[in-house]
């Protein structure tokens, strides 16, 4: 009986073990994998020049119309998730304060949002985009990826902020600031290093979704001028020439899957590290 | 300046309420945009033809949508059965077994996981996965696939599954009492009866939520299924035949759906389709997340 116990304790922790360190074998893995494959076909000339004639059969060229399409697309996109996603934010945290209820249901609603898979979002947007009478373009896809990172942006920054305790919030008020010079001055001061965590997570889901502008964005080998012209994403180059038959336009697409999977990293680890750093303003 | 400052405060006031009137009002929109673009072909078939037949001809106006609803079943239901029980066991590691240090660890690990865009996965899925399958799976089995396979899309899928799926198990056993534990241990159990009669236990709804988000996550996901589950349209037992998820019917058919009378209604119902089903996935475990974080 004693034996039995010992030996089914030793087990489990075994099995567990290995699923833990599995985690992060798989992460290891897939980086790998992605950068093996990609390093060999990346150069300067794939990163910094645009695709040229008969790229796509394999022709001289880059994905630096991606890139820059990318880039644009998702600083449109945050911009205005943080138009509309921090006041909500502040409101839902300076207002609502009192009314835990209230403030309750509105996180559920939030949460339950996040979860929406970006192809519906795809999908609405491209209905949205026929009742406004846009065509596939920068435009429509900014607004359709914003409406995909704005809940993630403020339930992100909603996190931090609820942490932040009401007697500062008092105290403010005590000294005869109104509710908007609280939520601004204080409010959003004190959340800050939040801030910059929901925006780079925001950004960073921006940059990474290729199923709400496939219908949105279109796709074009010339780098937007305006913002009613078509738009070329990362995601979407890695996507159209990973199908392709040709052996050098999918190199290509491993080169730009390494160069997605950078950016990524680097918004993750810049995230960290900014947060930590705006972190020392915060009043205790 | 008194004036001024109350202005200010009065505007200010009105665009965060727009603003969270805004986002409140997103479901609904899509909710009622998707709708209206569906709209031509709910009136057109009965719901049970549209849900259940198997007959997809978009030419000859024919649209059952059961090989797609059954492959996207298909995918999540494996992708759950391989990722559910290895986060369940890695969550019991860093939360109770493991070191401190190796949840530090691990936190990052799973947000860089998460932050992964779906089409690099998609890639790897290519690369790894879709060989894996065709060169040793299948041979064991004695069929013929190109690796392009409901099992390569479940495989990816779990991947995927398991960032979102971790960090909800380990802030769920993080939220269990201390005292609880120890309780439990005083009384001579072994470190694993005590996770096994008090953590899984008292977590149990937790749990429950964790997977039920996680298998919602599972059916939404596009693109990296896209690349590797074949695409074809068939309703078959065998995993190593190619699928047709419901999502991939809406990315792979956008460029032809304005050729076809209906077929944008037809798309447009699949999306509908998915949004009410996630979006019932999620409240109803959502609630359940809810509940206990406010004990």
């Amino acid at each position: 009986m004693r034996t039995w116990k010992v030996w089914e304790q030793r087990l489990v922790k075994g099995i567990s073990f290995l699923a833990a360190y599995s985690v992060i074998f798989i992460l290891l893995f897939l980086l790998f994998v992605v950068f093996s494959k990609g390093l060999k076909a990346l150069s300067w000339g794939t990163v910094f020049s645009l695709p040229k004639g008969g790229y796509y059969f394999g022709g001289e060229g880059g994905i630096l119309n991606a890139i820059v399409g990318s880039f644009y697309l998702s600083v449109g996109a945050t911009v205005l998730a943080v138009i509309i996603g921090v006041p909500a934010a502040l409101f839902i945290n300076v207002q609502l304060i009192r009314l835990k209820r209230t403030q309750n249901t509105i996180r559920y609603l939030l949460d339950a949002l996040w979860g929406i898979p970006s192809i519906v979002y795809g999908a609405f947007g491209f209905a949205l985009m026929l009742l406004l009478g846009l065509h596939a373009s920068l435009l429509a896809g900014i607004i359709t990826v914003a409406l995909l990172i704005t809940p993630i942006l403020v339930r992100a920054f909603d996190e931090v902020l609820k942490t932040i305790p009401v007697e500062l919030q008092e105290a403010s008020f005590s000294l005869g600031s109104t509710k908007t010079e609280t939520a601004l001055r204080v409010i959003f001061k004190q959340g800050l290093a939040g801030f910059i965590t929901a925006l780079l997570l925001a950004f960073g889901r921006g940059i990474g979704d290729a199923a709400s502008v496939l219908f949105t964005a279109g796709y074009t080998d010339n780098i937007p001028v305006t913002l009613d012209e078509p738009v070329a994403t990362l995601p979407l180059s890695i996507f159209f020439q990973l199908s392709s038959p040709i052996e050098e336009v999918r190199e290509r697409a491993y080169a730009a899957a390494v160069v997605l999977t950078f950016f990524i990293l680097l918004i993750s680890v810049s995230a960290r590290f900014l947060s930590k750093r705006y972190a020392k303003n915060i009043i205790k | 300046m008194n004036r001024i400052r109350r202005i200010t405060d009065i505007l200010v006031n009105v665009w965060m309420r727009a603003g969270l009137y805004l986002l409140l009002a997103i479901p609904v929109l899509i909710g009622v945009g998707l709708y209206w673009k569906a709209a031509p072909i709910i009136g057109g078939h009965s719901l049970s033809d549209l849900l259940f037949s198997r007959q997809w001809f978009p030419m000859k106006g024919e649209f059952g949508f059961m090989p797609f609803i059954y492959s996207s079943a298909y995918v999540t239901v494996l992708a759950f059965i391989l990722s559910a029980p290895l986060c369940l066991f890695a969550a019991i590691y860093l939360t109770q077994f493991g070191k401190h240090r190796l949840l530090q660890v691990m936190l990052p690990v799973i947000d860089i996981l998460a932050g992964i865009p779906s089409v690099v996965y998609g890639v790897w899925g290519v690369l790894v996965i879709v060989p894996a399958v065709a060169k040793y799976v299948v041979p064991l089995f004695g069929v013929v696939s190109s690796g392009y396979s409901l099992l390569a899309g479940g495989v990816v899928l779990a991947v995927m599954c398991i960032p979102y799926m971790l960090n909800m198990l380990i802030e769920v056993f993080q939220t269990i009492p201390v005292g609880m534990k120890e309780a439990s241990l005083s009384l001579g159990a072994t470190h694993w009866e005590m996770v096994k009669h008090v953590i899984i236990r008292k977590g149990f709804p937790g749990i429950l939520s964790a997977f039920g988000l996680g298998i919602a996550k599972a059916f939404g996901e596009t693109i990296a299924v896209l690349m590797v589950v074949g695409n074809t349209l068939d309703i078959s037992v065998s995993p190593f035949s190619p699928g047709y998820p419901l999502p991939a019917l809406i990315a792979n058919n956008y460029g032809e759906m304005m050729s076809i009378p209906d077929y944008d209604s037809a798309l447009m119902f699949a999306a509908l389709l998915l949004f009410v089903i996630i979006l019932v996935i999620n409240l109803f475990f959502r609630y359940f997340i809810h509940k206990t974080e406010k004990i």
